[in-house]
């Protein structure tokens, strides 16, 4: 072949270059969510230990009175939520690695109803304590 | 060619030039390392600290229930086989918090050279180790002094 010739070097068109994704179709959002998710857990699981050397071994009426406070409730709720966000993007790098074929999304969709789900209860469990501490039962 | 199996091995790029690709790693033929157990280990240990905090979320909703639920989410915490998943919770949660600050430090491009990564991983296991035991203990001796004060005061859990 003629090397004067322009040819295209690379096997990829302009737009998928001008896009950076790659393969994968998605970037790099993926790695940011779960280092991001990951770092903002260190300060709050920190202060929900913390808050165990309190809680250890209370019985109800204690437990519904310090999930009744507000700076309480705000802290254990964005727990949750950072928990099971950090948890629903690592497991589903476990699935896109060790699951195969027809599985693997059943699978997937599996992983991101779950967590979603255990999230969510966790939020109105948060609601319902402060609720029930406002009413003093 | 050392490896006939090479062979197989060779890809072409898109403009054409012949490589090697590489073999995929076949666990069972590697020396075995630290660094190996303790990369796996971080996938593990992810998986039980999730479910240890879906166990969490429930004794949460117990709480949230009322004192009857509660009282039953205690009977599984205060037994000896309640406190062993605690603990193992915990200690998960510890050295996925060890290995996951160790992700970072090589996320930002430190600590990722070959001697440094074999010299990290006993410490971060160490680290694991100590906190762990440290926290368990004292946890479950907090918890244990409240419970038992609770009793001497004759008040109904």
């Amino acid at each position: 072949m003629n090397a004067s010739v322009p040819h295209i070097e690379v096997m990829r068109s302009q737009l998928g270059r001008a896009r950076g994704l790659g393969a994968g179709h998605s970037g790099v959002s993926h790695w940011w969510a779960e280092r991001v998710s990951a770092a903002s857990l260190l300060p709050l699981s920190t202060w929900f230990v913390v808050q165990m050397f309190r809680l250890g071994g209370a019985d109800h009426a204690e437990v519904v009175k310090w999930g009744g406070k507000p700076v309480n409730a705000t802290m254990l709720a964005a727990l949750i939520i950072t928990t099971f966000y950090h948890a629903q993007v690592g497991l589903q790098v476990i699935v896109d690695d060790y699951v195969h074929g027809k599985a693997h999304l059943p699978t997937r969709l599996l992983v991101k109803i779950g967590t979603s789900l255990m999230g969510l209860l966790g939020v109105f469990a948060v609601i319902k304590l402060v609720v029930r501490s406002g009413s003093g039962k | 060619m050392q490896d006939i199996r090479k062979a197989l091995y060779v890809g072409s790029r898109s403009d054409g030039t012949l490589i090697q690709r590489p073999m995929s790693p076949h666990l069972q033929v590697y020396r075995y390392r630290l660094s190996m157990v303790l990369s796996i280990s971080n996938r593990i240990t992810g998986v039980v600290a999730t479910a240890g905090a879906a166990l969490g979320v429930f004794w949460l909703g117990a709480a949230a229930k009322g004192p009857k639920a509660y009282a039953t989410a205690r009977k599984v915490t205060g037994n000896p086989l309640g406190q062993l998943v605690l603990v193992g919770w915990l200690a998960s949660v510890v050295y996925h918090t060890v290995g996951g600050i160790r992700h970072l430090i090589w996320d930002a491009g430190y600590r990722y050279d070959k001697e440094e990564l074999n010299k990290d991983g006993p410490v971060a296991v160490g680290v694991t180790a100590g906190v762990s035991t440290v926290l368990a203990v004292a946890l479950l001796a907090v918890a244990g002094c409240r419970r038992s004060k609770r009793a001497k005061a004759g008040k109904v859990s």
